[in-house]
């Protein structure tokens, strides 16, 4: 008989608003203490101490509308986030300031989360969906100049882009982006020809969120439907169907592989985060904590393995912390 | 030297004289001596001689004082010693037998050990086989023969307590056999050198020692010894077949059977045997009918072997299929399976598996037609029985035998449970390879046909294979690791979600039960109805008798995990609120038109659990967990209600064991009044009232037993649940009543039901009311119960008789104990 699944961990209660995204930054050395950011809907973003397990600050500097991303910029002092004032806004948080010392108004009213991309010291790739409904645009940070904007053909009818993951092979190579679209279909982008690549239609319905592994060339999505699909990139850089996971419930709203590519979790709007094997996608756990949709999940960057943390924020208020599978 | 010879004659008479006579013993002996060797030795006698020198070995066991002192033991047992074998033996074993007057007791059985440790036994046989060739006396071989065999029981007989070691039983067979084994040896070199030989004496005392039970000491020095020898050497084997040939027929069972038992295998078995079967007709009815169809102790591994037997020779295939046939027959025989013991009809499932593995597609195309009737014959009646194992038995030997007859079509498949029975039996359909190859099979077929048999059985192992899913992935030899260093945790609670929400009122869920049409709704209600039930008593007795009605009536419209169980806990619940009525109600139901069986038993089984919870007090609370532990009465009837039943009078009698050694350990419960016996009578006699009106959909005494065995069990129960109620000895003695009639009933499980009824009697009636009331009704159930223990075919229904009557035993204890 298996074991029955664990608890969380702990719980964090107080956005008073339903969690929308989480980052953490525990890379820090001590006395640095571990940090979970977290944006919610009432457009706080609020800073966890982990160690305490309380809030340490709360930024409010999208105009009480929703935050959907966040994202540090190397030092858990430097913090990016996406409202959905349509704003990006950079915040320095060094020295216990609070204030916002950039910002990048987007002109787009969709949900698409921004993706970042580090290809040198101190440089960084965001795409981020653009103002005209099909379009992506690429900037460099922190100079916020376009590097280009990827435009589908037309005719292509791929709706608005829902999910982006930037990415490269390895440091200095050339960076690439994959994007999920509202017709159920994944594209690979070339950023310097900016051209599409590959397309790939592997779901019937809005792709909700993607995540890539990069040794592998294999890559995961999930959308409203029963199912999760799992695909692969080949030498000739083709998007190919690898493999499709049924699931009870449907619908999935975000999905992170961890950082050692071992597992990954799925945040799923049946209220349960559900954990695989990577390898061969062999189903490992189902946590059933929460009491309404689960938003997204992500895991911990602790330097060492076995403090590895993965959190997920739920429409129920809540963030539950979960240690799982820390051991390999 | 036939001047030497003529010397011997003369020398015996003078030596008898001087016995007679009482002369110069000593001197007589002597000149015997000299003139024996001068001729030659004692074994080189003519036949007069020879009986003249048998003659005076018998003076001389009778007289061994007329020897002169000082030389008398060297003296007499040098005679001994040197004389023939055939000649010495029989002497002293008489004399041993029936000793005479003078004679030495001491002397006569040390010579015989020296005899038999100086390895003389089988000089004796070889002798009496040569003279066999030359056919001389038969009455005289007899009398050895029992000498032979019946040594051990002389000698003992004869020495009580000091019988030496060697002649043990479990020393001197297995010394017999080696024995014989020297003679084959030398009757092969006889044979082998070109001079005829008979083997018949051999094979007479081989069979008399089997008929004297001594089987196992004697075949296990020869069966081993004989496997080893006839491996690759034909006259060995024609001599093995002939040794049991010659055997006669009045102690061809014996040996047969020593042979069945103790071979390896089949293979070794027809090497050992040859066409015995063919040529001899006892061993042909031992080994095809007497040891498949009338005795069923023995091991799995001696029908492999008869069958396996069988089926190495084509003269012998025939047997092979009209043995199929004959255990077919007694398989799909209604009587055979109403009153044989189940242990014997797994005998025969056994066998009929085996011979199936045996058969080739030609042969079962030549009577697929009667393999497919009796089939069709036996399913019907094994389905029909009231024993689970009975049925499931009936099952697995249909879908072999459709497996085996449909090779292109579709086959039979029955749902049941898998356990290790099973999948024992499974396995006998797959041939076991023989372990050293026997030249003369066609061996490529055979293993053609135990790998078309081959994915029955796999198929059967898969699903506990399973639970630890692995993908066929393309990738998995290039990925060395896997995630199988992650452990999965227990996913079972993984389900789809529910939207609907479940009722709160009692009236919403009657309202959904009966009219709606959402399939969600319902089957949130029916998850919620027990504990709204509990929470809600006064709303329930408002509308109780109808909520039964409903809940009687339910049928499952989705697939929903659990129903049945989930639908029987409502009802329970229901029953318990408001007990009178809905007891009524059902009770009613019970013997009214128009109901499936399957709702009958329902009602059953709602009125016991619901009695056996309010009688408990103590486990209402913990409702929830026994009924998880415990899956659906239903779904596996028979088994269940009996096992309460016997845990009930286990608990019981362990109740009323004293121990010495241990402490009361138990913490008292607080006490609560047993809600069950003030209405015990309102569950109890409905039920019993109506048992022999049939209707005209239903007819308890007829076709239904199988209900009437759960009622019987029912009211079991319900009288145990009952104790130190007003009503109980009423309702005792109207149970008493209801076994009587019923006592002779043929299902088993019926009668099974009765016994628990008895039990629940002589527990839970007062002893006193018992013995003033009933007392002849019990003196009649004591003879009967008397009767089952000693007759039934049914070992459980022994067992429950034998443990009836001690617990009457204990009664008129405890009655003498306590001074009335």
């Amino acid at each position: 008989m298996a074991l029955p699944p664990p608890d969380p961990e702990f719980v964090l209660r107080g956005t008073s608003a339903a969690v929308h995204t989480l980052h953490f930054s525990c890379a820090g050395q001590e006395p640095d203490f571990p940090i979970l950011f977290s944006g919610s809907e009432n457009g706080f973003v609020h800073v966890w101490n982990l160690k305490t397990r309380r809030v340490d600050t709360a930024l409010d500097g999208h105009g009480r509308k929703s935050v959907y991303w966040v994202e540090t910029l190397d030092a858990k002092d430097r913090l990016l986030s996406q409202g959905r004032d349509q704003r990006i806004c950079l915040w320095d948080l060094a020295e216990g300031r609070t204030s916002v010392t950039d910002s990048v108004f987007t002109e787009n009213v969709g949900f698409c989360r921004c993706s970042l991309l580090k290809v040198a010291q101190g440089r960084w790739l965001m795409a981020m969906a653009a103002k005209s409904l099909e379009e992506v645009q690429v900037l460099e940070l922190p100079s916020k100049t376009s590097v280009c904007t990827l435009k589908p053909e037309v005719g292509a009818k791929l709706g608005m882009p829902m999910c982006l993951k930037l990415w490269q092979l390895d440091s200095g190579s050339q960076p690439w982006l994959l994007a999920g679209y509202e017709d159920g279909s994944v594209i690979l982008w070339n950023l310097s020809m900016g051209k599409a690549l590959s397309q790939l239609v592997c779901h019937q319905e809005p792709v909700m969120s993607l995540d890539f592994d990069s040794e592998k060339a294999k890559g995961i999505s999930g959308s409203s439907e029963k199912v999760l699909s799992i695909w692969s990139l080949n030498e000739q850089q083709n998007l190919q169907v690898h493999k499709i996971h049924k699931l009870v419930n449907s619908g999935i709203s975000d999905i992170t592989i961890r950082s050692d590519k071992k597992i990954l979790a799925t945040a799923g709007w049946d209220h349960r985060i559900r954990i695989f094997g990577w390898k061969k996608m062999k189903p490992l756990a189902v946590l059933d904590y929460h009491t309404a949709t689960v938003h997204c999940v992500s895991f911990s960057d602790h330097r060492n393995p076995t403090e590895r943390l993965l959190a997920a924020g739920s429409k129920d208020h809540r963030i539950s912390i979960w240690s799982i599978y820390t051991q390999t | 030297m036939a001047a030497a010879a003529r010397a011997v004659p003369r020398a015996l008479r003078e030596a008898a004289a001087a016995f007679s006579a009482g002369g110069d013993v000593a001197a007589a002996l002597g000149a015997l001596r000299a003139a024996l060797e001068a001729a030659g030795g004692a074994a080189a006698l003519a036949e007069r001689e020879r009986a003249q020198y048998g003659a005076f070995l018998r003076r001389l066991v009778g007289n061994p004082d007329s020897l002169p002192a000082p030389q008398r033991q060297r003296l007499w047992r040098g005679f001994f010693a040197e004389a023939p074998a055939a000649l010495g033996f029989p002497v002293l074993a008489e004399a041993v037998a029936a000793p005479g007057p003078g004679f030495c007791l001491t002397m006569v059985v040390e010579t015989l050990e020296q005899f038999l440790q100086e390895g003389r036994l089988s000089a004796l046989m070889w002798e009496v086989c040569q003279q066999q060739a030359q056919d001389r006396s038969p009455e005289l071989q007899e009398t050895l023969l029992s000498k032979i065999v019946c040594l051990p029981d002389h000698v003992s007989n004869k020495l009580q307590g000091k019988n030496p070691p060697v002649f043990f039983p479990q020393n001197y067979f297995p010394l017999l056999g080696s024995a014989i084994i020297q003679v084959l040896q030398k009757i092969s070199d006889s044979l082998r050198g070109g001079l005829d030989c008979s083997i018949s004496f051999v094979s007479h005392v081989l069979g008399k020692v089997c008929i004297h039970g001594r089987q196992k000491e004697i075949l296990s020095v020869l069966v081993p010894h004989l496997t080893d020898v006839t491996k690759s050497d034909c006259i060995w084997q024609r001599i093995c077949w002939r040794l049991v040939e010659c055997v006669p027929d009045r102690w061809m069972e014996a040996v047969v059977l020593g042979f069945v038992q103790r071979a390896s295998g089949a293979d070794v078995l027809s090497r050992l045997l040859g066409n015995l079967v063919v040529k001899n007709k006892k061993a042909r009815f031992v080994m095809t009918q007497k040891l498949l169809l009338l005795q069923y102790g023995y091991t799995t591994a001696v029908l492999q072997n008869v069958l396996g037997y069988l089926s190495l020779d084509s003269l012998r295939r025939a047997l092979l299929i009209k043995v199929l046939q004959e255990l077919l027959e007694t398989w799909g025989s209604s009587s055979a399976v109403k009153h044989s013991p189940a242990e014997q009809q797994q005998y025969i499932s056994k066998a009929i598996l085996i011979c199936l593995s045996h058969l080739k597609e030609p042969e079962i195309e030549s009577c697929r037609q009667e393999l497919l009737a009796s089939m069709m014959a036996g399913v019907k009646c094994h389905l029909d029985s009231s024993l689970p194992q009975i049925r499931r038995l009936g099952m697995i030997v249909a879908e072999s035998i459709s497996l085996k007859i449909n090779t292109d079509g579709p086959v039979l498949k029955f749902q049941y449970e898998e356990d290790n029975e099973t999948r024992e039996l499974k396995s006998l359909l797959v041939q076991t390879p023989p372990c050293s190859v026997v030249p003369s099979l066609p061996d490529d077929d055979r293993n053609e046909r135990a790998d078309a048999a081959l994915p029955v059985v796999l198929e059967s192992n898969e699903k506990p294979h399973r639970a630890a899913p692995v993908m066929p992935d393309e990738e998995s030899d290039a990925e060395l690791d896997s995630d199988d260093d992650l452990i999965p945790y227990d996913m079972s609670e993984d389900k789809e979600l529910k939207t609907t929400k479940a009722p709160v009122y009692i009236r919403d869920c009657i309202e959904v039960l009966t009219g709606s049409d959402d399939v969600d709704k319902w089957d949130a209600t029916i998850k919620a109805l027990e504990n709204l039930i509990q929470k809600n008593p006064a709303a329930t007795r408002e509308v109780s008798v109808e909520l039964a009605k409903i809940l009687l009536h339910l049928e499952e419209k989705t697939c929903i995990e659990g129903f049945a169980e989930l639908r029987q806990r409502a009802q329970v619940a229901v029953l318990i609120t408001d007990p009178i009525p809905v007891a009524q109600y059902l009770t009613s139901q019970f013997y009214s038109l128009n109901y499936s069986l399957r709702q009958r038993m329902d009602i059953l089984d709602v009125l016991v659990l619901a009695a056996q919870e309010m009688s408990y007090p103590k486990i209402r609370g913990k409702n929830k967990h026994s009924g998880a532990q415990k899956p659906c009465i239903q779904l596996l009837p028979g088994s269940d209600s009996s096992k309460d039943w016997r845990r009930i009078v286990n608990e019981r009698i362990k109740s009323k064991t004293r121990r010495f050694a241990k402490g009361q350990s138990e913490v008292k419960q607080d006490s609560v009044p047993n809600e069950f016996n003030s209405i015990a009578g309102h569950f109890f006699f409905p039920l019993i009232q109506n048992f022999d009106r049939p209707l005209s959909t239903f007819d308890l005494l007829g076709e239904d037993h199988f209900v009437l065995g759960r009622l019987a069990h029912t009211l079991a129960i319900l009288m145990y649940l009952a104790v130190n109620a007003m009503a109980v000895t009423t309702m005792g003695k109207a149970l008493l009543e209801f076994v009587w009639a019923l006592r002779f009933h043929t299902d088993s499980y019926v009668r099974q039901g009765l016994l628990s009824c008895i039990s629940s009697i002589l527990l839970g009636v007062p002893t006193e009311h018992l013995l003033e009331d009933t007392t002849e009704e019990l003196l009649e159930t004591q003879s009967w119960l008397a009767d089952v223990v000693e007759k039934d075919p049914d070992g459980d229904c022994r067992r429950l008789a034998l443990q009836n009557l001690l617990l009457m035993e204990n009664l008129k204890k405890k009655l003498e104990t306590v001074p009335s």
